[in-house]
């Protein structure tokens, strides 16, 4: 069970989860969309995920999670390059929204280590979204 | 800016763990678990839907069906006692003020049904309507609760309340009930209007109940469909289904712009009644090239939706035009393709046209197709 309080996250709904890379200086950022957003999109019908080895920069535009409601937009939080994209959520959009802090990750980014720091911990997070966890 | 309004089963609906939008001025739940799990109880077994936001008007006196005929664009003095029919109401140029539904309760009592967000215009033109004219217009939405069970297992549901003795009096027995007619009965007391409509596509009835009853009403349909499979349902799943079923939603498909021939409802007007609001409209030329709507399909899983553009021609070349608008589309959840419904130019309306639609800068093709893209096993 994915520790919440161990993720950082962003004021656009999305979790990163880090790891150590193999590249000094960088690290490994998963990152998904949290129960809340998935929540408010409802059933998730379709994902667009960038393509790996493609390069992102922090608050552009990068995928699209689509619901049967709504489209929801997929911001890059971090700048720098994909490294894997969720194939399974691609085939299965629903893991959204059955495991989105688990099987429902989208994308893995490689990125500079000292990025991570401006990133919201959990408390703020859960201040953003008015106390719903 | 008014808060908007909640019907007296909103209680109900945070018991069950809804989510709310606001529809034509109420709170009203979207989803209560998940819009596709809603959408498919819906066509396999059975859905539970508040829409008591509808307007209701009685429509009463001895010059009640020859008023209806002036001020809608069908002809409703003709209408059988115990008969339902989907009419219009339009403007004086013929364009649409909204679709109702209206029932024939005696011969000179009428129940008209109109969308939630019309009910101002509608209210306002049936009373100018009536000017002069032997017949007395009565706004009776607060007076009424509208539950709709709609799948097919609507039919044991209801019977099952019956049979429980909680349903009495039915007038007509549900099963000789044909679509589009109604019956009168009593729940514990309180008059129902047991009505064989829908806006899924699937058999089911629309209740009518006093506003005060409707608690008990609702919580007695949730208990008796439990082991059919009823579940609540809301707005979203609602709109997935008409959409299936090729029903035209006010404020999408229809509205004052447009003409009922345009959206395919050529036929709900009674041309040759003696006059009528809108027949002047109507009989001035329609221009040739005024949009048509029509179906569109697509493969894959990315749908268009309302306001996204349609083109014809060949998008990689650059010889691509615009040909119309989309006024409703998803990925159906019953089809598992894309799905919309669109005003298109008549020139490319045929069915097998193919066309593409801008997904938000991505050309999605789409053909032409026939309403509805769903039709319930007869």
């Amino acid at each position: 069970m994915t520790d919440l309080n161990s993720l950082k996250y962003t004021a656009e709904h999305e979790w990163i989860a880090i790891d150590p890379s193999t590249s000094s200086g960088t690290v490994v950022a998963t990152v998904g969309i949290t129960d809340y957003a998935a929540d408010k999109l409802g059933d998730v019908v379709f994902v667009e995920l960038p393509a790996v080895d493609s390069g992102v920069t922090a608050g552009e535009v990068v995928g699209e999670i689509e619901s049967t409601k709504s489209v929801g937009e997929l911001y890059a939080p971090l700048t720098g390059d994909v490294v894997a994209a969720n194939d399974a959520v691609v085939d299965d959009p629903s893991l959204v929204n059955s495991d989105p802090f688990g099987e429902g990750w989208l994308v893995k980014l490689r990125v500079d280590a000292s990025t991570v720091a401006d990133l919201l911990d959990r408390d703020a997070y859960v201040a953003l979204t008015g106390g719903e966890e | 800016m008014t808060d908007p309004r909640t019907t007296v089963l909103h209680e109900r609906h945070t018991a069950l763990g809804a989510s709310f939008t606001d529809f034509g001025g109420w709170l009203m739940p979207v989803r209560y678990t998940s819009d596709l799990a809603e959408h498919h109880a819906v066509r396999t077994a059975a859905g539970l839907f508040d829409i008591s936001h509808m307007a209701e008007f009685l429509v009463e006196g001895a010059g009640a069906g020859a008023f209806l005929d002036y001020a809608l664009a069908g002809r409703l003095s003709t209408l059988p006692v115990w008969k339902a029919k989907y009419s219009l109401v339009l403007d004086t140029d013929g364009g649409i003020i909204d679709d109702v539904i209206v029932y024939r309760l005696a011969d000179e009592r009428f129940f008209v049904v109109a969308n939630a967000g019309n009910r101002a215009p509608v209210a306002a033109a049936l009373a100018e309507r009536a000017l002069g004219r032997d017949v007395m217009v009565t706004d009776a939405t607060d007076d009424y609760a509208l539950i709709a069970v709609q799948g097919p297992r609507a039919r044991a549901i209801v019977e099952a309340i019956a049979a429980a003795g909680d349903i009495a009096d039915i007038g007509r027995p549900l099963a000789d009930l044909p679509y589009y007619a109604a019956t009168d009965a009593v729940f514990r007391g309180a008059p129902l209007l047991i009505a064989r409509t829908g806006y899924t596509g699937e058999d089911g009835f629309e209740l009518y109940i006093a506003s005060a009853r409707a608690g008990e009403l609702w919580d007695a349909m949730l208990a008796a469909g439990e082991p059919h499979g009823l579940v609540p349902a809301g707005l979203a799943a609602r709109d997935t289904l008409r959409l299936e079923a090729g029903m035209p939603l006010y404020g999408h498909e229809l509205s004052l712009d447009i003409v009922p021939a345009q959206a395919g409802l050529g036929r709900v007007v009674a041309a040759d009644k003696d006059d009528f609001v809108g027949r002047a409209g109507l009989s001035a030329v329609v221009a040739s090239d005024a949009p048509v709507l029509v179906g569109l399909v697509s493969e894959g899983r990315r749908a268009g939706r309302a306001g996204y553009a349609v083109l014809h021609g060949d998008p990689s070349t650059g010889s691509a035009t615009e040909v119309g608008e989309i006024t409703s589309g998803a990925l159906s959840p019953t089809l598992g393709q894309p799905i919309a419904m669109a005003f298109v130019s008549p020139r490319v309306s045929e069915p097998g046209t193919e066309l593409t639609i801008d997904v938000r800068g991505t050309r999605i093709p789409a053909t032409v197709t026939t309403l509805p893209f769903y039709r319930r096993a007869q």
